[in-house]
């Protein structure tokens, strides 16, 4: 392997990832929230749902995606019309490891939620700050710790990615990250350079874990 | 000078606990006697907006809080009730100045000033949390309460967590508070020295019912 090709791989799979956090923080900020915070109807449902996609197999997620957001798909062919093409482009990438995260990031930050003593937000409250106020100033900045450990987890596993990516993004030049890129040299016999691509892959998880665990650790 | 009477006439349904009060102040200290269990702190989270009456009716002056009848049910943030709770509750990540400032939105600078002189807390404010003694602890959340203006400031046993010796130099702040600040209060404590200095008026509270109010010398048990 082109030690261009072991670069351009690692930096497509760290921006993709980077990405993927980015577009699962603020749904996965919401939703944990409301899971530690708030009791309404549907809550057990929507509490399944969002664990879903760590039980179910990732390809399976992948074709779930790959229906909705197919040119046939509902969402798809919605968004054919206005001109967006996700399926097999790096934006299929993102979400695919986006949705793969999210459950990850919301079972920690829901923790770091629920660790946040609920008089501090009440007292805030009686100070004069609305919902709003309360939530970025006191919730979030309490919870930090916890929500830090979460975005580094989903990350972790947004860098991961195999399944649900191979399904709706496929193994193109254009969207092939390290766990695409693994597979595919494995594939084609090409044993040096898969395993050039699996040490870059476990020294990045390794240290986002690590400092992931070291948060949780103290949160 | 007349004040304008704080109603408390309201039923709070809690689990197997249910607290009843009929009450018209017109006192502006107000101390909450009674054992624990008796309903005091969950008085003061009703008025605060921190838990839901079943019915009637909650009024500080012309302002209505809570009222079952007229469908008014305040959000606790446009209250303007400051309530320092029992453990004081100060944000642990802020420091002091920041605990301070947080509800000063309502409070001019004169009398931002002026509250901080009258605590003594002026060289506290640089200092972490963390780093408080009990006795400031409790002034620092007193001047936080303080700085939101309120129109009727809530204590939780403010000196529960603290020996005789610091009670007795924390007392002199609270009188300061409610002579100079006149700020109205709700004080409630189970201990009757400190009804007897802080407070003109005692409603004693039993089970969840009101057992006598009056002036401290007639309202408060074996006087």
């Amino acid at each position: 392997m082109m030690e261009s090709e072991l670069v351009r791989v690692t930096a497509f799979t760290l921006m993709m990832a980077a990405i993927a956090t980015l577009v699962m923080l603020p749904p996965g900020v919401a939703l944990a929230w409301l899971l530690a915070r708030r009791r309404f109807l549907g809550r057990g449902i929507l509490e399944t749902l969002v664990s879903l996609p760590l039980v179910i197999p990732p390809v399976a997620t992948g074709l779930i995606l790959l229906k909705v957001l197919g040119r046939r798909g509902p969402l798809g062919s919605l968004l054919e019309h206005t001109g967006v093409d996700i399926v097999f482009t790096w934006k299929a990438v993102v979400l695919a490891m986006a949705v793969m995260g999210l459950p990850l990031l919301v079972r920690s930050a829901r923790a770091g939620f629920e660790q946040v003593d609920p008089r501090y937000e009440q007292i805030a409250a009686t100070l004069g700050a609305g919902p709003c106020r309360v939530f970025l100033t006191i919730s979030l900045p309490l919870a930090g710790r916890g929500l830090l450990a979460g975005v580094l987890l989903g990350f972790s596993r947004a860098l991961g990615e195999f399944g649900a990516t191979i399904m709706i993004a496929g193994a193109l030049p254009g969207t092939r990250t390290l766990s695409v890129a693994i597979y595919r040299n494995a594939e084609i016999g090409q044993d040096a350079a898969a395993m050039t691509l699996l040490v870059a892959a476990v020294t990045i998880g390794f240290a986002a874990v690590s400092l992931s665990n070291r948060l949780g650790a103290t949160t | 000078m007349p004040t304008d009477p704080v109603i408390l006439d309201f039923t709070l349904r809690q689990g197997g606990f249910s607290l009843e009060l009929h009450q018209r102040i017109e006192a502006r200290t107000v101390a909450l006697y009674g054992p624990s269990g008796a309903g005091k702190t969950t008085t003061l989270d009703a008025i605060a907006g921190l838990r839901r009456p079943a019915s009637g009716e909650i009024r500080v002056g012309p302002h209505m809080l809570f009222s079952s009848d007229m469908g008014v049910d305040l959000p606790v943030h446009t209250r303007r009730v400051g309530y320092v709770p029992q453990d004081v509750a100060l944000f642990p990540h802020l420091n002091v100045q920041r605990n301070i400032m947080y509800g000063t939105g309502r409070r001019d600078e004169n009398s931002s000033t002026t509250v901080l002189e009258l605590l003594e807390i002026g060289g506290l404010l640089s200092r972490r949390i963390d780093g408080l003694s009990g006795g400031e602890r409790q002034r620092v959340a007193l001047a936080r309460a303080l700085m939101s203006a309120p129109e009727l400031l809530l204590l939780d046993e403010p000196m529960a967590a603290l020996d005789l010796g610091l009670r007795d130099r924390i007392l002199p702040y609270l009188e300061r508070v409610r002579d100079e600040i006149g700020t109205r209060m709700i004080y409630v404590s189970h201990i009757k020295g400190e009804v007897r200095r802080i407070a003109d008026w005692v409603v004693v509270l039993d089970g969840g019912c009101v057992v006598r109010s009056g002036p401290p010398n007639n309202a408060l048990p074996g006087t």
